[in-house]
């Protein structure tokens, strides 16, 4: 006698239970501290900041932990987290020109004014397995030179649009109007670029690395060159409403990428080169090469290019770079669907039962003959 | 999501600030004013994935009071884990009295079902909706399905239907069958079987859709028609079984299909759990 | 409001222009089509005979000029004022455009029956047994096997999938239809046949048509009279038989001699 089974209650409980013992794993490993993830797993920490959309180091890092190391995991922690935090309201924009430089090279020259920093980066390791790193033990710190912070590095960019080579970026918001703003109000097509790059900085790494590789094998190709990549600390300025002045309130780790990409121009219209721009938290130029390449794809048709990649559609890009989004979309299939199955169930059934009756007619009727 | 996560005084009541309540509760009155029509809002990320009902939760906690009463369905069932986690959330963050029966309740919330028992006025109905565009499989374009609703340019729509006669004889639509709603827009009654599509013509009750990671709310009122697409010479049917519910005996419910033993023995229950106690 | 006055022409443009940045596609182009006419657009690639067709039908909007259509719905409209409701509707009831590749005014994925039967079901109607039915005739009528019915556009040949386009078309009873190449790539026998359909067509529902073409022959055989363009412009009209036995225009010449003797 078929009794239905009770006990959803108990047994979410007890999956709860067991996803906490799991993730603490073997209780005579040492546990790890927030300040070893942040320190020693600094890239992954920059990845959560970036696709969660809030930078704080702290939260990424726990993120990280109670995500078991599954980025996209803690991303969804970290952005569910953002939804119960207050807004005060919109900072100044960050003025990366001045920024405290780490790292800075560009592709579009050999020497550039200012110089090309190589900084910290994996570019020049060759990848071999470090067994060293299997121990621990104490490293010398890398010797380094005296930072110059009041020296702000020329733009390559401004370089270039100076004698009328580049476009000019794109004018910023005037005074006194509000950004657009994602996460508090659904994406509206056509999206206008500060919507777009919003949807991209904190899309999906992979899906944009993905896109941005397509259009240098072929599906709408840019001919991108990399003007500049930097990445150091910039600071963070708000205007409170009581003081009515800026004041700076953080500083935070960025890098951007500009990119330089096909000239644009006609027989009456003098050709410039065009503009890709990436930006990401903490130290992540993959991302930001990615986007650039993939922000300047969507430009197609604006430069008035044919646009028939997907890195070109750009309902395609948007509605898909969102990583919180697929994930729990894909995944929702794990859920029960068996009253749809069912209803599909029966339907299938009436229709091979129609075929097979015709065809037990047909032969019916052949054997008559 | 662990219950050390939420404290006392930690979060607002039903977890959403009281600014994005009032966000969601203007989209659902736009909603109610143009009956079927899809009112995009600025959703958020809620604690459950996307996929999971965020947009169901997000109507419910726009609305939900103190004096209300909750049951969460899934599937018809009131066990199923995610209905239990769901209305796990709400006592917690919106310490409010929850039930399994149908008519007690005040708010149901809902994946993929609509309840056997029939609802009344001042009762609300609020649906998991996954894809709330009807037309997204045959226009994949937001852009374009929304100049579709815009212009009542439902021609791609009967279409779809035409072609289902001429492959397999009857529409072969079983779940999330199209609806017109008001004499006007085309709706999605979410992935509900087409069984339930007759609860909602008409519904004495009020009838909320809350799509969270499309970002998009809509709505019927009490008493709105609601009309399922079709021919004239193939008109909208139900299904329909030869058994009757093993425990009950209920021939007029919706039946789940269980397979009891490894020779593939088949039993079926009514889906709605509620229902089906009451009656036995 | 209906615009059955015989005496009022069913389409007119007067200086109609039309510009791609610095290059002008046509320019001040100025023609009335009668009801039951079929006028020809002769000309080169690249005379702008195309870009004309699409401004005609709304689907490019030109910089300069006006287009007139006396429409049964709302009386004569200029094309490019009206709302792109109104637009969208015309171009499904009292229009039809007939795309040089039939991929382009087809829906490849249903079934030949589904992609007649769209124009019927688009304006309520709701019996299926009817729209099949009708769907067949018309297939009859364009010459297509009636067991094709269920069949979808992939599996038909190229001339077959222009002919279905054509019924696509005129199942709505159309008052004015647009055609640009018609019979472009297809095989010349393929050609005859379809031309032949065309005509038979065009003057047993009397048709009005504009019809661009690059193919003399097919102007011959199709149009009452004929626009000759060049770079732009219309460098000479009349009576079809008239311009191409007797051209005046230099380039109307050109064109004429240079059609291979058959």
């Amino acid at each position: 006698m078929y009794v239905a089974v009770k006990g959803g209650e108990t047994a979410i409980a007890h999956s709860l239970d067991l996803i906490a013992d799991k993730r603490r794993g073997d209780r005579d490993v040492a546990e790890l501290s927030l300040e070893q993830i942040d320190q020693q797993l600094g890239l992954a920490v920059d990845r959560v900041m970036t696709e969660g959309s809030c930078y704080d180091r702290a939260l990424a890092a726990l993120a990280v932990k109670q995500a078991r190391g599954d980025l996209v995991e803690a991303i969804f922690l970290l952005r569910a987290y953002r939804t119960t935090l207050p807004r005060f309201g919109d900072s100044v924009p960050i003025d990366t020109t001045s920024m405290v430089v780490e790292r800075r090279i560009s592709g579009t020259f050999k020497d550039v004014p200012g110089g090309q920093v190589l900084g910290p980066t994996y570019d020049y390791t060759h990848r071999l397995l470090d067994f060293s790193l299997a121990a621990s033990g104490a490293r010398p710190h890398a010797p380094t030179a005296p930072v110059d912070s009041a020296q702000a590095l020329p733009r390559v960019g401004d370089i270039l649009e100076r004698d009328g080579l580049l476009e000019p970026p794109p004018p910023g918001k005037s005074e006194g109007e509000t950004a657009e703003d994602l996460t508090r109000q659904p994406l509206a097509l056509p999206a206008s670029r500060p919507l777009r790059l919003q949807n991209l900085a904190r899309g999906d790494e992979g899906f944009l690395l993905a896109l941005g590789y397509s259009t240098q094998r072929g599906y709408g190709n840019n001919h991108p060159f990399v003007g500049e990549i930097r990445f150091g600390s910039v600071p963070v300025s708000f205007v409170p409403e009581e003081l009515g002045f800026a004041i700076e309130i953080a500083d935070i780790d960025v890098t951007e990428c500009d990119m330089v990409n096909q000239f644009a121009g006609s027989h009456d219209v003098p050709p410039q080169f065009t503009r890709g721009y990436g930006l990401a938290f903490g130290h992540a130029e993959r991302k930001a090469i990615a986007m650039a390449l993939v922000d300047r794809a969507l430009r197609a048709q604006e430069l008035s290019e044919s646009a028939d990649s997907p890195a070109q559609d750009e309902e395609f890009v948007l509605a898909h770079s969102d990583n919180v989004e697929a994930s729990g979309f894909v995944q929702h299939l794990k859920l029960p669907h068996y009253v749809d199955f069912q209803s599909e169930l029966v339907t299938v059934r009436a229709l091979r039962e129609e075929v097979e009756k015709r065809n037990r007619r047909a032969a019916l009727d052949q054997a008559a003959e | 999501m662990p219950d050390s996560n939420i404290q006392e005084g930690a979060y607002n009541y039903a977890y959403l600030d009281e600014q994005t309540k009032r966000m969601i509760r203007r989209a659902i009155l736009k909603a109610v004013a143009v009956p079927g029509y899809q009112v995009p809002f600025g959703g958020r990320e809620m604690p459950l994935p996307y996929g999971w009902g965020t947009g169901g939760i997000q109507v419910t906690a726009a609305i939900i009071g103190q004096d209300d009463t909750l049951k969460v369905i899934d599937q018809g069932a009131d066990d199923t884990t995610n209905a239990v986690s769901i209305r796990r959330f709400f006592a917690k963050v919106a310490d409010v009295a929850t039930t399994t029966s149908t008519e007690e309740a005040t708010i149901i919330q809902t994946r993929h079902r609509v309840p056997e028992t029939p609802l009344r006025e001042g009762q609300i109905l609020v649906f998991q909706v996954p894809i709330p565009e009807p037309l997204r499989m045959l226009e994949p374009r937001e852009t374009e399905t929304r100049t579709l609703h815009a212009l009542s340019e439902y021609g791609v729509m009967q279409v779809s239907l035409y072609e289902s006669i001429a492959r397999h004889g009857r529409i072969a639509k079983t779940y999330n069958y199209p609806v017109m709603v008001n004499g006007r827009y085309i709706m999605s009654p979410s992935p509900i079987p087409k069984f339930d599509n007759p609860k909602l013509d008409r519904s004495p009750a009020l009838q909320l859709y809350g799509a969270g990671r499309e970002k998009r709310i809509y709505a019927v009122p009490p008493y709105t028609p609601v009309k399922s697409l079709d021919f004239d010479d193939h008109p909208f049917e139900v299904e329909s079984w030869t058994e009757c519910c093993a425990l009950c005996g209920s021939r007029e419910s919706f039946l789940d299909e269980m397979i009891v033993d490894d020779a593939g023995k088949r039993m079926f229950i009514c889906s709605d759990t509620d229902w089906c106690e009451r009656r036995r | 409001m209906s615009g059955s006055l015989l005496s009022a022409p069913i389409l007119s443009a007067r200086g109609l222009t039309k510009r791609f940045g610095g290059r002008i596609a046509c320019r001040d182009i100025d023609f009335d089509l009668w009801p039951g006419e079929v006028l020809g657009v002769v000309g080169e690639s690249g005379s702008g005979k195309t870009t004309l067709l699409n401004c005609l039908a709304g689907r490019m909007t030109p910089e300069a000029g006006a287009i007139t259509y006396d429409s049964a719905a709302y009386g004569p409209v200029d094309v490019h004022g009206l709302s792109e409701a109104r637009r969208r509707l015309l171009s499904r009831t009292e229009w039809g455009f007939v795309n040089q590749d039939a991929r382009d005014g087809l829906r490849m994925g249903v079934s030949a029956g589904a992609n007649i039967g769209e124009r019927l079901m688009a304006v309520g109607a709701r019996h299926y047994g009817d729209i099949r039915r009708t769907a067949a005739d018309w297939l009859d009528r364009v010459e297509i096997e009636p067991d094709r019915l269920d069949d979808r556009p992939t599996t038909y040949s190229g001339g077959m999938r222009q002919r279905l386009q054509i019924a696509r078309n005129l199942v709505s009873k159309p008052r004015l239809v647009f055609m640009d190449e018609p019979t472009g790539g297809l095989d010349v026998s393929v050609q005859a046949r379809i031309l032949d359909l065309l005509r038979g067509l065009v003057g047993t529902l009397n048709l009005s048509a504009v019809l661009v073409t690059h193919d003399l022959g097919v102007a011959r055989l199709l149009t009452h009279r004929l626009m000759v363009m060049q770079g732009g412009r219309v460098v000479e009209d009349g009576l079809t038989d008239q311009v191409l036995d007797d051209p005046q225009h230099a380039y109307t010449q050109m064109l004429v001699a240079s059609i291979l003797p058959v």
